[in-house]
């Protein structure tokens, strides 16, 4: 008979943390915020195919970071629980709480009754009446649930893109502002300390546009997206990137 | 290891791959939120709920246009003088019902959340024919019931996104009780007061109307119908109730203005004021 070795539970908890953590922080970063216009996702993803951000119900909307198929099958059952709730009561007795409820005790089942832990991160964000009902939720791979309002971040650099998005956040920001901003915290990791251009073929972005009767979510993309890209505050923003690039440039070649 | 055996999480149904379809979804985990899958004794039980009437569909240069009058009756009681029976299904299409009204509501809310549900889940919306295949299939669940007097007919309309050309892109698709599906030519109506809408629409449909003129010519026909047919309601001046009309062109499905159906039911009342005979 084979020997059972005794292994702690704190142990067995701190493996599989590890191990979410190492794989999740090889992702790219996905932010989310609140503004004046409705809840803006803004992910780095180099599939155009394969998205990050996704539509839940008529004012929720999902992000994730992570692997692929485990965040789908999560957004899969997002999906199937906001539409059978809405389905036997009405519309409006869908919330962000709710589902961000359920994920969490989904994935921290899954965290302590399986031997590998869901390697994703997810976001559920809520658009409500105005900028300061917005309901954004973190959610990590052992069921913790974070209630962050204003803007959060994901992915392997979030705390460093949680600081630039803390210092300019505002609700009251127009969407291309918030863009901006967005777009500012995402070029700024794995540059190595040098912002990158992000470009759109390297975006993809999706907005909860809090005006919007029904089914809130929509993605931007497309020429939509360029002209996004094309904003003046967007524009500052690949500029000051651009200058710092050469800046470092320079200093190199110096 | 199954999702049962730990509390919290949710069913294995929720998170298993393979299918896209919400009505599917819903036969694992609630069957019993499915219209037509009560079981009953035997017996004919058409007089227990009331019953919808009139919608016509026809297509025009733009797409198409669908119309249904405002009653629904119980025998020779009308239970209702401002039901509303044409739907839009998504953002492209348009479902109308007639026979048993609370069951074709139902089936109705069920089909919309169908084409939402499998949009959602795939990222991109069903074909034109998909979607009023999918509503045969819905349909097929509820022969039982249906043949024993709880029978629910649509009608199903669209705008074609995919097609070749402009021309082709509206299309009507009409059903019976058992899930036959059967694409429309021209123009269609069901219900009890489909056989005089489309004795009117017959007389007065030409190829390639504009949708204004469309407009017109359903209201037109669901008057006829009223004239002839007890169980469908006529344009109702005095309480402000007049059909129900939507569109679904290139621009989407949209509801024709109340203020504009009225207009056009106001002069389609004033011409057989002159002319009783149309």
């Amino acid at each position: 008979m084979a020997m059972q070795f005794y292994t702690s539970p704190e142990q067995i908890m701190r493996d599989r943390a590890e191990f979410a953590r190492k794989n999740i922080s090889r992702g790219r970063n996905v932010v989310v915020l609140s503004c004046a216009d409705g809840v803006l996702l803004v992910a780095e993803n180099v599939s155009s195919a394969l998205h990050k951000v996704y539509e839940l119900y008529d004012r929720i909307g999902f992000a994730a970071v992570g692997k692929y198929n485990e965040f789908e099958n999560l957004r899969t059952a997002g999906v199937r629980m906001a539409d059978l709730r809405g389905y036997s009561y009405d519309r409006r007795d869908v919330n962000a709480a709710s589902l961000a409820k359920a994920y969490a005790q989904t994935l921290g089942a899954i965290f302590s009754e399986q031997t590998k832990p869901f390697e994703v991160e997810i976001c559920v964000a809520g658009v409500g009446a105005g900028p300061q009902e917005d309901e954004l939720y973190r959610l990590t791979f052992d069921g913790s649930i974070n209630d962050e309002p204003g803007y959060l971040a994901m992915g392997g650099d979030a705390d460093q893109l949680k600081e630039i998005l803390a210092e300019g956040h505002d609700f009251e920001a127009p969407l291309a502002d918030a863009f901006a901003l967005a777009l500012r915290a995402l070029s700024s990791s794995g540059g190595n300390g040098t912002p990158r251009e992000l470009t759109k073929e390297v975006l993809e972005v999706a907005v909860l546009e809090r005006a919007r009767p029904g089914r809130a979510f929509r993605r931007i993309e497309g020429l939509a997206l360029e002209a996004l890209l094309a904003s003046p505050a967007a524009e500052a923003q690949a500029e000051a990137a651009a200058e710092e690039t050469t800046e470092a440039a320079d200093t190199d070649e110096s | 290891m199954t999702g049962q055996e730990f509390p919290g999480k949710l069913p294995n149904a929720f998170m298993t791959a393979g299918t896209s379809s919400f009505s599917e979804f819903l036969m694992q985990v609630a069957p019993e939120l499915l219209p037509g899958r009560r079981p009953l004794p035997p017996g004919d039980f058409a007089a227990v709920s009331a019953h919808a009437t009139t919608i016509v569909a026809l297509r025009t240069a733009d797409g198409v246009v669908m119309a249904g009058d405002r009653r629904a009756t119980m025998g020779n009681y009308i239970s209702s003088r401002d039901i509303e029976k044409v739907f839009p299904a998504d953002g492209y299409s348009l479902v109308g019902i007639a026979g048993t009204a609370g069951l074709g509501i139902e089936l109705v809310k069920l089909y919309q959340l169908e084409l939402e549900h499998y949009e959602k889940i795939e990222g991109a919306p069903l074909t034109l024919n998909g979607k009023a295949n999918r509503l045969a299939t819905m349909l097929r669940g509820n022969l039982g019931i249906a043949l024993q007097g709880l029978a629910v007919v649509p009608l199903f309309a669209g705008f074609d996104v995919d097609a070749a050309s402009l021309d082709e892109a509206g299309k009507i698709y009409s059903f019976d009780v058992v899930g036959g599906i059967y694409a429309e030519r021209d123009f269609d109506s069901i219900g009890s007061g489909s056989m005089f809408a489309k004795s009117s629409l017959k007389k007065r449909y030409r190829r390639d109307i504009g949708t204004e003129e469309a407009v017109k010519i359903a209201v037109e026909s669901l008057y006829d119908a009223a004239d002839d047919d007890s169980a469908t309601g006529g344009p109702d001046p005095t309480r402000d109730l007049y059909p129900v009309v939507m569109t679904a062109t290139a621009e989407g499905s949209k509801r024709i203005d109340e203020a504009v159906v009225a207009d056009v039911a106001r002069s389609v009342i004033a011409a057989r004021t002159e002319n009783p005979y149309g």
